[in-house]
């Protein structure tokens, strides 16, 4: 068994153990990204001399015995996550050149607990995506494949990209994400490995590049629920700089892998049965539900009346919130620039080239939806629905204590398989996922299955406001029950 | 309602983002797709409905307003893209 191929749970316990040391382990997975980056293009940016000057400070604090929750562990980072001296590019070419000269919260907390990082994940640009087409360094390959067309090159999903292949071609232990309507659970999905999206707050959004502040979630990825329930507990926390962080105690998270689900009530949202749902969708959350029926769960049928409303509500927030956000991108004060004959002419050039397509759609649209007479029509409107959203979530967790749907619409589709000058078609990505950003919910995909195909499929698992621990516990009890630990990803 | 060419200029200009002539109609026609499938919200009966304007599950927190960082102006210039002095500079916009 290589290095690369232990759990983080895995790798903590040998660290410990002096079976092998943190050198070892990072230089092991530097060797598989200098291998397989230059195909899954899943990192923007290797920190190769960085991670080692951090593994050989983990292996002199492992001598002292002084190891932390995550020392020695390899992860990989969003680029979305400022990093002091790393470039931060939120895959954009607005900011190919910046290097923060700040750490945000999160990734200080994984630095804390002696985390290492090898370098800055590839991601749809601001995270405006599903399939990691819009980056502006170039999209990622997932390294699932089709088993009856190998050829094809599929998305890994998005927007966080390549934190979730990254993840899934053992090129690292961990990593980190930002789900805004779907950014970690869709690529988790698709990946076939975990990813949680934690209740808004938990996860300080401190030295995160903004894209919707009222919907943006920091999370892990791992590749079993346990590790990423050990990330969640190092990156969650109470943090002053974020006016909306949560100052609730953080639980022990991976504890409540080993609960079970005896007794639980688990919802089935009849809503999320849509039309023209795919068989094997419809097949694998059924099957979840055996095994949680099977594992001492009830089923219980639940309705969230507002489901169908809460992605074109989604794409008026999320738009008009980013437009708001991504308007420091001036060409002034950081970032790309190109210059003009006035201010004026600076700034309208320098966001010409500095955005891409989706991202100059999506301020746009924003913009008006935010404009003088169409503020109520648009706006208001959709902040109303939100709140009924919302509320359909409340009325249902008064029956149930988790709900259980699937996590996307299909498996991974392949780069080119959707049109990327018909939105529209691409948000439909996230029906499932988007409604628990407007609740804040903390949700969970697990895979599930794999298709016909060899894909993997996930479930996801949505639970109450910082009742995270119910929905490790659910998705543990899944996970036990797919015996998924032995499916990986056919990279070669 | 659809956008027209006119408005979706006006747009532009308000969002900062420079739009030559011919990808207007591009534009237009993305903008009116996602905004006509967004007109399903009509639908929703939202009479004596707060709006929603965010996920917090709790109040916000007070603080006190007060300097709590600051004072290294070399590091906020690291990135400016031009400067003069401890100043970021721009072209000349009063004569």
């Amino acid at each position: 068994m290589s290095l690369t191929d232990l759990t983080i749970a895995q790798a903590r316990a040998g660290l410990r153990a002096r079976e092998f040391s943190a050198e070892d382990l990072t230089l092991a997975h530097l060797h598989a990204i200098e291998a397989l980056n230059p195909r899954l293009n899943a990192f923007i940016t290797v920190s190769h001399a960085l991670a080692m000057d951090q593994a050989r400070a983990a292996d002199a604090a492992l001598a002292r015995g002084e190891a932390r929750a995550l020392t020695g562990i390899p992860l990989a980072i969003k680029d979305l996550f400022c990093t002091a001296g790393v470039r931060t590019t939120a895959g954009s070419n607005i900011l190919r050149p910046f290097v923060p000269p700040y750490e945000s919260t999160v990734t200080a907390n994984l630095l804390r607990d002696g985390a290492i990082f090898l370098g800055k994940t590839n991601m749809d640009e601001f995270a405006m995506g599903s399939s990691n087409m819009t980056s502006a360094f170039g999209p990622v390959e997932n390294p699932w494949k089709r088993r009856q067309d190998a050829e094809a090159v599929l998305v890994p999903g998005g927007s966080s990209g390549g934190s979730a292949a990254a993840v899934a071609a053992r090129l690292a232990m961990g990593g980190t994400g930002t789900d805004t309507g779907g950014s970690i659970r869709q690529p988790a999905s698709f990946c076939g490995i975990v990813g949680m999206k934690p209740t808004y707050g938990r996860c300080s959004r401190w030295g995160v590049v903004a894209f919707a502040s009222s919907l943006d979630h920091p999370g892990p990825f791992a590749r079993t629920v346990e590790d990423s329930a050990i990330l969640l507990g190092s990156m969650a926390g109470h943090d002053p700089k974020d006016s909306t962080s949560a100052d609730v105690a953080v639980p022990d998270f991976a504890a409540a892998c080993g609960r079970g689900v005896k007794g639980l009530r688990i919802g089935v949202p009849r809503e999320y049965r849509v039309d023209g749902m795919p068989e094997e969708i419809e097949a694998v959350w059924l099957q979840g539900l055996v095994w949680l029926r099977d594992a001492g769960a009830e089923i219980v049928d639940v309705s969230l009346p507002h489901t169908k409303y809460a992605l074109p509500a989604y794409y008026i927030i999320a738009p008009a919130e980013a437009s708001s956000n991504l308007a420091r991108y001036d060409g002034v004060r950081f970032g790309l620039r190109s210059d003009g004959s006035d201010l004026r002419d600076l700034y309208e050039r320098t966001r010409a080239i500095g955005f891409g397509r989706e991202v100059q759609r999506r301020i746009m649209i924003g913009t008006y939806v935010l404009s003088a007479g169409y503020y109520d029509a648009y706006y208001t409107r959709a902040q109303q629905v939100r709140a009924l959203i919302l509320r359909d979530f409340t009325q249902a967790f008064a029956k149930v204590d988790a709900l259980v749907a699937p996590t996307a619409p299909s498996a991974a589709f392949a780069q080119g398989d959707k049109p990327m000058d018909d939105p529209v078609q691409m948000y439909l990505n996230d029906v499932f996922t988007v409604p628990a950003n407007l609740g804040g919910l903390p949700a969970m995909s697990v895979p599930g299955a794999l298709d016909a195909n060899g894909l993997p499929l996930g479930l996801q698992v949505i639970g109450q406001p910082f009742n995270e621990e119910t929905v490790i516990a659910v998705g543990a009890a899944l996970e036990r029950a797919a015996e998924f630990n032995g499916w990986r990803a056919n990279v070669i | 309602m659809a956008l027209d060419h006119a408005t979706v200029r006006r747009i532009a200009t308000l969002a900062r983002i420079r739009v030559e002539e011919d990808e207007i109609p591009r534009l237009q026609n993305e903008l009116n797709g996602i905004l006509g499938w967004i007109e399903q919200l009509n639908e929703v009966n939202i009479e004596g409905v707060e709006p929603l304007t965010g996920a917090a599950h709790m109040a916000l927190k007070m603080r006190e307003d007060v300097v709590t960082d600051g004072g290294y102006p070399e590091k906020i210039l690291a990135n400016a893209p031009d400067r003069a002095g401890a100043f970021f500079a721009v072209p000349k916009v009063v004569e």
